[in-house]
């Protein structure tokens, strides 16, 4: 049984080691935290509320943004807190906000308490796919950003832009194309856009139909319930780079081969943020998509 | 299995041994405590808190809500949470007499888990004074009932004329298993895509949402499982010579299954409850500790409460400052950091390494 005394300085070493790696990641954790802005106090949680802070002239003031802020690029160089819905109290009050501007949703819910505790203003922004969601949006963060004539301003542009673009998209219900939003089509199932989500609402927008309203939400559907709903065009997110499947791929998947979409061959690609976080640049990706599903001159 | 039948070798300087080992676990988990309360993602620091109240100068408000409301409480629940995972994976594999038992085998993770998934997918659907009446804690809540709810029916399945079959616990664990993990299945399909990373979310584990409240539920709970399991060591020491020697020797087998069996579900399910799924500590610990003093479960248990509380605290510090300001969750660091040490173990019982 002494066989089993030898081990012992192993396992120490072993603990040892383990100990050297986390004071080791620790202190380059560290060190690589203190970016410093002094001016700047607000975290952005949330890509549209982050646009919606950059497009009413208020960049210099972001402290930091989560996870979801990607656009503008310029924003990817602040400090990052994490997901939005998985944000650590203490990640959130090292960055030292003073306001933190957040779409609906963020969490957990105890992170946001202690977060409250420490005197950081909090202010939630509802998520709507409207153009009143977007003016909504726009009219909370300008006031908790004390610019509200800019918001009015910029909300005032964007309604005329919104009204615009939806009254030279709209087309007769005849001349619709059928719009399959792809969310993802891991392991050769498609999990696809139903009613009531943000793709939704932009496929009416942008002049189409959603081909798949039988059931709200995001779901995976069935091969069968793909050929059934007949789409003209397959809508997906582009994940830069050649991530996504590629159009050859999408084309053979066995519930795609028989659409309409597949025998034409049309495909739309768009950056998912742009798409689906309704914010200052909606209007813009209105047109494009009716663009894309009809043509420029069309 | 070979190292579960070492029991009466008890040699002098192996107590000694044995009591060096225990006060170097004290002590590693004194550090580790240190460590947490020292490191963050603010510059807020034990140090500075201490030369603050050596010189008499107040503590500004974001260190007294760095150290008392975000680290205090967090550390309190890394204690008791892998204090009760690994004492718990201890306690499953000195009963089921086989190395590879955790309690996930007692269905304790399954059913906190559809417990879970019941709160956030269906739990708008309640009436407001319910949700009102659980703040933020109905998930927890849900979570705890399920584990301990799992863990009590198979335990009534497998109990035939006061005689509980440990076989039949497995297959029926098995089984209930695959049931709860088909009813979550069945919630993930009607779950919309927020509250399907609500899931993930919870299904990797976190200390991130520690709070007083949330220790205050647990940590009793935990407390009292942990303090019961500790008092097994002689009984599940005898059960390893096997049923029939142990009942022999004057322990009453079945009462001790039970104890067993309830303190499990109740220290792994109020941690399940407020961290979500961390795995490879209630596997690993117990492992560790065989290597290095044998498998006596006298020493057994409580140093793996020792051991557990301190990994899982080592993992939250790595967890929270490796992407700091963002941080990871914590079943990812102990799975990665578990499962080398794990097969390390394997591969050195087989005397493939040294």
């Amino acid at each position: 049984m002494t066989s089993r005394r030898t081990p012992k300085p192993a396992t120490m070493g072993l603990m040892t080691a383990m100990f050297g790696a986390f004071v080791a990641l620790t202190v380059s954790a560290q060190q690589s935290a203190d970016i410093q802005n002094p001016h700047a106090d607000v975290l952005s949680i949330g890509g549209s509320v982050t646009e919606i802070v950059v497009a009413l002239g208020q960049q210099h003031r972001l402290k930091a943004r989560d996870t979801t802020s990607t656009y503008p690029p310029d924003v990817t160089n602040l400090p990052d807190v994490g997901y939005m819905r998985a944000l650590s109290p203490e990640g959130v009050l090292s960055v030292g906000p003073s306001l933190i501007l957040s779409e609906e949703g963020a969490g957990p819910p105890e992170a946001l308490d202690v977060i409250r505790a420490a005197n950081v203003n909090f202010v939630e922004v509802p998520d709507a796919f409207t153009t009143e969601g977007i003016l909504q949006k726009i009219e909370i963060v300008g006031d908790a950003l004390g610019v509200p004539e800019r918001a009015d301003g910029l909300a005032a542009e964007i309604e005329t832009a919104m009204a615009t673009a939806l009254a030279d998209t709209d087309r007769p219900d005849s001349e619709k194309k059928r719009v399959l939003f792809v969310l993802s089509t891991q392991g050769g199932r498609i999990n696809a856009s139903g009613s009531g989500t943000a793709a939704d609402a932009l496929i009416r927008m942008a002049g189409g139909v959603n081909a798949v309203t039988e059931f709200e939400g995001y779901k995976q559907i069935t091969d069968e319930a793909v050929g059934l709903a007949a789409p003209d065009v397959i809508l997906t997110m582009d994940r830069g780079g050649d991530h996504g499947a590629s159009d050859d791929e999408l084309f053979a998947m066995p519930a795609i081969k028989l659409t309409p979409a597949a025998q034409t061959r049309s495909s739309i690609r768009m950056d998912g943020l742009l798409m689906l976080g309704f914010g200052p640049r909606t209007a813009e990706v209105i047109r494009s998509l009716n663009a894309a599903l009809y043509g420029d001159g069309a | 299995m070979a190292a579960m039948t070492d029991v009466n070798v008890a040699p002098s300087d192996r107590q000694t041994r044995a009591r060096q080992l225990h006060w170097a676990l004290v002590g590693a988990l004194l550090l580790a405590c240190g460590a947490s309360l020292q490191v963050g993602a603010t510059d807020v620091t034990l140090t500075s808190l201490i030369a603050k109240l050596v010189q008499g100068q107040a503590l500004s408000q974001m260190e007294r809500v760095v150290l008392f409301d975000i680290r205090l409480p967090r550390l309190a629940m890394g204690v008791f949470v892998g204090a009760a995972l690994a004492v718990s994976g201890a306690a499953m594999q000195g009963l089921f007499r086989n190395p590879l038992a955790d309690p996930g085998i007692v269905g304790v993770g399954a059913g906190a888990g559809l417990g879970a998934i019941l709160a956030i997918v269906l739990g708008t659907l309640l009436p407001a004074w319910v949700i009102d009446m659980t703040g933020n804690q109905l998930t927890p809540f849900a979570a705890f009932l399920g584990g301990w709810g799992s863990t009590i029916l198979l335990y009534r399945v497998s109990t035939r004329h006061g005689r509980t079959s440990v076989a039949t616990m497995l297959l029926a664990g098995i089984a209930l298993g695959a049931l709860a993990g088909a009813l979550s299945g069945i919630l993930v399909y009607i779950a919309d895509d927020r509250q399907l990373r609500d899931l993930t979310f919870w299904g990797l584990g976190s200390l991130a949402g520690a709070s007083w409240g949330k220790v205050l539920a647990a940590g009793p709970m935990i407390a009292l499982a942990i303090g019961t399991a500790l008092m097994l060591g002689r009984g599940l020491n005898g059960l390893a010579l096997g049923e029939a020697t142990a009942a022999h020797i004057g322990i009453d087998v079945q009462r001790m299954k039970s104890i067993a069996i309830l303190s499990v579900a109740g220290a792994t399910g109020a941690a399940v409850a407020v961290s979500g799924g961390i795995g490879f500590i209630g596997i690993v610990v117990p492992h560790l500790l065989r290597l290095a003093s044998g498998p006596d479960h006298r020493t057994l248990l409580l140093n793996s409460a020792l051991l557990g509380a301190t990994l899982l605290i080592l993992a939250d510090v790595i967890a929270r400052v490796v992407i700091a300001p963002a941080e990871l969750p914590i079943g990812i660091v102990t799975a990665v950091l578990g499962a080398p040490i794990f097969l390390w173990i394997l591969l050195k019982r087989r005397g493939l390494v040294e």
